[in-house]
């Protein structure tokens, strides 16, 4: 089980209190520009990457709100977690 | 070598020194008509089919680890094919007909035991959505019926029907074809088959990148084991696929998870069919070797790791010692991980791809071995004419693109 820096209760709890909610940093494309190709591309193509993964998890049974993490796919391993908004931090630096 | 009682009356003589070896360990050659990425049970399959349905001789398949060591030999065993498009039953259709023969086929025993699949329903939504399932099924002439609790008991003893427990049974789906075949046996079947038709099965050997001509058509692979050209390559890559098309510069619509799986201390034969709930994220069966073979829900994040959170065995197991209260001290022995690669609609992909000589077989998700068959055979034909079978057409990349999906998200055994 992971444990997880909340970065807005500030506190390391472990992971059945969150929610995985997928792939972080996706933009919704403009609704009046989008072609299918952007749709497609927003809804179902995905990074996948074995390495680092930037993701998005809400922290359910806490303050109920959404973040972002940055996790190694290989180990598991966490090497940062972020707010929401935020951009992702450099991987060298952490 | 065919395998006989001639030959094993012979063998025996000989003291059994004198087998020889199931397929052939190659050094691999400079260049090869087709490469096939993946030495898992649907790669094999896709090698013995281009071979056997194809003429095909000039074929390879890299293994980056030893044959049948990621989701073929992890992975449950369970077969079925009470999915609930037409597509789904196309494709698992035609693969659970190709298991009823599939050792005659391969002269190798695969061990398929169509002992029975049940799928427990534990609410009145369950129930509707089996009977849905049920219907489907028929229709398109697959057999399954619907089981009441004291249906589902008389033919497995070990449930416990009570209706006080937290997730009662009340009722269950059974397809009396489904059951479980040997995984390894299915690997060495298909490689030792397309080893005897020419097929060059090179191990220990990871594809480290792709490369393209000029018009951006396949040229060849670089592997540990040096470069390889080829005008054609299908990646069989389970929990991998991503990485590798990367290496072409191909997005794909996966995401790949760890799947967990248990087994028991070997026992005596008591469990007589498979168990499935998708609600309770368990499923049960009993190998030939005595063991119960647990199968658990999907981790929540995605992950290579080839393990997975032990809160996530511990769920299932709590779900697995209330459906059956007999096994609560029976002793785990192994517990491990794969990585599947789910895709949004939980149906496979089975495609050319937007790179000319690139072909993808993955998506297979939680569910791959059932398929194993089926997917080696239309696949074959994919990658040998270029053009799909008209069982695969349906699961095209294209479908993201379009939005045809096949959505059998609430169709698998487990949840997701």
């Amino acid at each position: 089980m992971l444990l997880i820096h909340c970065p807005y209760c500030e506190m390391d709890r472990p992971e059945i209190e969150f929610r995985y909610a997928g792939e972080a940093h996706l933009v919704r494309p403009p609704a009046d520009k989008a072609s299918d190709e952007d749709w497609s591309e927003f809804l179902y193509f995905r990074a996948n990457p074995k390495g680092l993964h930037a993701e998005r998890w809400r922290h359910a049974s806490g303050c109920g709100r959404y973040f972002n993490c940055l996790r190694d796919t290989v180990t598991d391993k966490i090497a940062a977690t972020y707010k929401a908004g935020e951009k992702r931090p450099d991987a060298a630096a952490t | 070598m065919r395998y006989s009682f001639l030959n094993l009356a012979v063998q025996a003589l000989a003291g059994h020194k004198r087998w020889p070896e199931q397929w052939r360990s190659p050094e691999p050659k400079k260049e090869y008509d087709t490469v096939i990425v993946g030495a898992g049970g649907h790669g094999l399959a896709t090698a013995y089919y281009m071979a056997k349905e194809h003429g095909m001789r000039n074929i390879a398949v890299l293994e980056k680890g030893w044959l049948g060591g990621g989701n073929t030999g992890r992975n449950t065993t369970i077969i079925r094919s009470n999915y609930l498009w037409e597509p789904s039953e196309g494709i698992y259709g035609l693969a659970h007909r190709l298991w009823e023969s599939l050792s005659q086929e391969l002269n190798y025993n695969v061990m398929f035991s169509p002992r029975g699949v049940m799928l427990i329903a534990h609410s009145h939504h369950d129930e509707q959505v089996f009977k849905r399932h049920i219907h489907a099924n028929r229709l398109a002439g697959i057999p399954n019926e619907w089981l009441t609790p004291e249906k589902a008991k008389q033919i497995c003893p070990l449930l416990n029907t009570d209706r006080s427990i937290r997730y009662p049974i009340v009722g269950a789906a059974y397809q009396r074809r489904g059951g479980t075949a040997r995984h390894d046996a299915v690997a060495w079947g298909y490689a030792r088959g397309a080893s005897d038709r020419g097929v060059d099965i090179i191990e220990n050997c990871e594809v480290k990148s792709i490369s393209r001509d000029a018009s951006g058509t396949v040229a060849g692979v670089e592997t540990t084991r040096g470069a390889i050209a080829t005008k054609k390559i299908g990646v069989v890559a389970a929990g991998h696929t991503s990485v590798i098309m990367a290496m072409a510069g191909v997005r794909m619509p996966l995401e790949s998870f760890p799947l967990q799986a248990l087994v028991s201390e070997p026992l005596k034969p008591f469990m007589p069919c498979v168990v499935m709930s998708n609600t309770i994220h368990a499923y049960m069966s009993q190998s030939d070797k005595g063991e119960l073979v647990i199968g658990a829900g999907m981790d929540a994040y995605t992950s290579y790791s080839q393990m997975g959170g032990l809160h996530i065995a511990t769920q299932t197991l709590e779900a697995i010692c209330e459906m059956f209260p007999i096994v609560s001290r029976i002793r785990m022995m192994r517990n491990w991980g794969g990585i599947v690669d789910t895709t949004p609609d939980r149906s496979p992909i089975i495609s050319k791809t937007p790179v000319p000589g690139l072909f993808v077989n993955c998506g297979w998700g939680t569910g791959g071995f059932k398929a194993t068959p089926g997917s080696g055979f239309v696949f074959a034909h994919q990658v040998a004419t270029g053009e799909p079978h008209a069982i695969n057409a349906p699961f095209s990349l294209e479908r993201f693109r379009s939005g045809r999906l096949v959505n059998e998200a609430a169709a698998a055994a487990v949840a997701h």
